[in-house]
C-alpha cells in the first residue's frame, strides 16, 4: 500500500507513472537511479508491501553530508510535479509467488490515483534472441491496447522496434505465437495486468546479458529520453551521454569492496 | 505424447542463464536480478493441480508464525504489542545481541516473560517450544516487572524472508504505535562491509548504526555509509518504523566470527549510555562476569585429540 512521506495524499492524477522490473542485468532498477538522480525527485511515499525482501540502507542518492542520513526501503515513490512524472524504484527481489499480488496491488493504486500512463522499464535475456533480432537493434517497445492515440503515432514516428512474438512453445513447430520476455521478471505479468485492468501502459526493454550492466542503464535512459525529453537531446556521442545522466553515490563499490593490498 | 514430454524438459532446461566461459563451455548462471523463479512459478502457475496447490496452503500452514504464552499454552488473539503496549521495545537478533541484553540488561529487575514466537523454516526447525533448552534458537518477549511498558525480544532463531511480515504483524499489528521508540541490536558478518579499502584492513569488531527520520537522538556510534545495505529481520523491523514514523534506531555490529564470542558481545558496550537503556543498565562487572560465564557453558571443547 502507498504511505505518503507528508501529512497528506499527493494528487497524482495526469502523471506519468515510470517503474523498473526487476529483471536481467538489474537495468531497470538502474535506469530508475538515474532518472532520480539526474531529475532529483523528491520522495513522496513508500511502497509498503509484503511482497518484496526487506532491506534499508541511507539515502542512495545522498549527494552531501546533510542528506546522507535519510533511510531508504526496497520500495520508494518520487516525484518531480514540474514535468508530471512520477517514479517507483524497487530495490530488492520478489519472495516467491508475491510478484502477481504485487502487480495487481501497484496497478490497482496506479489506477486509482487516475495517472495517464505507466512506463515499465526493462531488459531481456540477450541470449534468447533470434537471429533478425540479432542483427537488428538491442531496443524494444509494448504497448497495452488501450495507449492513447497521440502516444502511439509518437512512437511510430520514432521508427522504434515493436517487442516480436515468439512461439508459445519453442520446441514444437506449429507453437501459437505468443509475447515472452524472458528475464524480465515481472514484465509479462505487468503487461498482462494492464490489458486486463485497461492500463495505458508502455514497455521499454534492452536485451542484455548480465554483467557491468551501466552501459546498459545508460542506452535504456537514452531510449526513453528519445521520446518523454526528459533532457535535453544532444549528439549520438555515447560519452556526452554519460555525462548528462548523473550516477548516485550508491553506486560506488558495486562490484565489492577494495582488495587487499597483499593480492599484488 | 512423448513430443510433450520432450519439450517439458527442453523448456526446464532452457529456464537458467546461460554464460560461456574463458574456455569456450556453456554454463548455468545464476542470474542476479532472481528471475528465474518468476518464469518457472507462472509454468508452475500454468501446471499446478488440486494436489500442488493443497501442497502449498500446508506448507504455507506449516511457515505460518505463530506467537503465544508458554505459561497458559494459548496463542495471543491480538498482536503482542495491543496486549502489551510499549513506550520502549529493545530487539536482539542473533546469538551475540542477544548474549549482550542477557548479562547486561536482562541480569537487572525481573523480566516476565509474556510471548513466544513459534515458527518453522530451514534453518529454524523448532517445533516444540514448550520446552526449549537455552542453546535451542528461539525468539521469545518479556516485560519489565516494575516497569511494564518496557518490552525486550531475544531472537536467536532465523526468520525466513516469507515469514518476516507476518512476524512484524504478530508483533507490532497493523496500526502504528507512535508513543514508542524501538532499539534493535544484531550482527553482520565483517565481508557484508563495503568499503573502498579491503576488508582485511578492517579492525572488526566495530558498531554502526541505522535510524528511522523520527529517531532524534544522536547515535552511540557512526552511521552505515552507503551503499552499504541491510536485510533480513533487522531490515523488516526498521522499514516497518521508518514507514509508519516510529523513531527507531538500528545497531549493527561487524565482526569475523558470528558464533558465541566475547570480542562481539562487548562491542555492543557504546549503546549501554544511551537512552533506550538507561535505566535498564544497573551493574556492568556483574553483567561481565555473567557474559564469561554465558561463554564457557556454550563452548565446544574442541581438541584434536579427540
Amino acid at each position: 500500500m502507498f504511505v505518503p512521506c507528508g501529512e497528506s495524499v499527493p494528487d497524482l492524477a495526469g502523471y506519468t507513472f515510470l517503474m523498473p522490473a526487476v529483471s536481467v542485468g538489474n537495468v531497470g532498477q538502474l535506469a530508475m537511479d538515474l532518472i532520480i538522480s539526474t531529475l532529483n525527485m523528491c520522495k513522496i511515499g513508500y511502497f509498503y508491501t509484503d511482497c518484496l525482501v526487506p532491506m534499508v540502507g541511507n539515502n542512495p542518492y545522498a549527494t552531501a553530508e546533510e542528506n546522507s542520513t535519510e533511510l531508504s526501503i526496497n520500495a520508494e515513490i518520487y516525484a518531480l510535479p514540474s514535468k508530471k512524472l512520477v517514479a517507483l524504484q524497487l530495490r530488492s527481489i520478489f519472495i516467491k509467488y508475491k510478484s502477481k499480488p504485487f502487480c495487481e496491488k501497484l496497478l490497482s493504486w496506479v489506477k486509482s490515483s487516475n495517472c495517464a500512463k505507466v512506463i515499465v522499464l526493462s531488459s531481456s535475456h540477450s541470449y534468447h534472441r533470434n537471429d533478425l533480432q540479432l542483427r537488428s537493434t538491442p531496443f524494444r517497445y509494448l504497448l497495452t491496447p488501450c495507449v492513447q492515440k497521440s502516444v502511439q503515432t509518437k512512437i511510430m514516428s520514432l521508427n522504434w522496434e515493436e517487442m516480436e512474438k515468439s512461439p508459445c512453445i519453442p520446441e514444437i513447430d506449429d507453437s501459437e505465437f505468443c509475447i515472452r520476455i524472458p528475464g524480465g521478471g515481472i514484465t509479462k505479468t505487468l503487461y498482462d495486468e494492464g490489458c486486463s485492468k485497461e492500463i495505458a501502459m508502455v514497455i521499454l526493454l534492452k536485451f542484455v546479458s548480465e554483467g557491468d550492466n551501466i552501459p546498459d542503464a545508460l542506452g535504456l535512459v537514452e531510449y526513453l529520453n528519445e521520446w518523454l525529453q526528459i533532457l535535453k537531446p544532444c549528439c549520438d556521442d555515447p560519452t556526452a551521454s554519460a555525462l548528462r545522466w548523473k550516477m548516485p553515490s550508491s553506486w560506488r563499490l558495486l562490484f565489492g569492496s577494495g582488495l587487499p593490498p597483499a593480492l599484488f | 505424447m512423448r513430443r510433450a514430454g520432450t519439450s517439458r524438459s527442453g523448456r526446464d532446461a532452457g529456464a537458467g542463464t546461460m554464460a560461456a566461459t574463458f574456455f569456450g563451455e556453456v554454463v548455468k548462471a545464476p542470474c542476479r536480478a532472481g528471475t528465474e523463479d518468476e518464469e518457472e512459478e507462472e509454468e508452475e502457475g500454468k501446471r499446478e493441480t488440486a494436489e500442488d496447490r493443497e501442497v502449498r496452503r500446508q506448507l504455507a500452514r506449516k511457515r505460518e508464525v505463530r506467537l503465544f504464552r508458554r505459561q497458559t499454552k494459548t496463542s495471543l488473539e491480538v498482536s503482542l504489542l495491543e496486549k502489551y503496549p510499549c513506550s520502549k521495545f529493545i530487539i536482539a537478533i542473533g546469538n551475540n545481541a542477544v548474549a549482550f541484553l542477557s548479562s547486561f540488561v536482562m541480569n537487572s529487575g525481573v523480566w516476565e516473560e509474556v510471548g513466544c514466537a513459534n515458527l518453522w523454516n530451514e534453518w529454524c526447525r523448532t517445533t516444540d517450544t514448550t520446552h526449549l533448552s537455552p542453546a535451542e534458537a528461539f525468539c521469545v518477549f518479556y516485560h519489565l516487572k516494575s516497569s511494564p511498558s518496557v518490552v525486550l525480544c531475544q531472537c536467536s532463531c532465523y526468520v525466513a524472508e516469507d515469514q518476516q511480515y507476518q512476524w512484524l504483524e504478530k508483533v507490532f499489528g497493523s496500526c502504528a504505535r507512535k508513543n514508542m521508540q524501538v532499539t534493535i541490536l544484531t550482527c553482520r558478518h565483517v565481508t557484508d562491509y563495503k568499503t573502498s579499502e579491503s576488508t582485511s584492513s578492517l579492525h572488526s569488531p566495530f558498531l554502526k548504526a541505522l535510524k528511522t527520520q523520527n529517531f532524534k537522538e544522536p547515535p552511540c556510534c557512526s552511521l552505515l555509509e552507503q551503499p552499504n545495505i541491510v536485510h533480513d529481520l533487522p531490515a523488516a523491523v526498521l522499514s516497518y518504523c521508518q514507514v509508519w514514523r516510529i523513531p527507531a534506531v538500528l545497531y549493527l555490529c561487524y565482526t569475523d566470527v558470528m558464533k558465541l564470542d566475547l570480542i562481539t558481545v562487548e562491542a555492543f558496550k557504546p549503546i549501554l549510555s544511551s537512552r533506550s537503556l538507561k535505566g535498564l543498565v544497573k551493574n556492568i562487572p556483574q553483567s561481565t562476569e555473567i557474559l564469561k560465564k554465558l561463554m564457557t557453558t556454550n563452548e565446544i571443547q574442541s581438541n584434536i585429540y579427540t
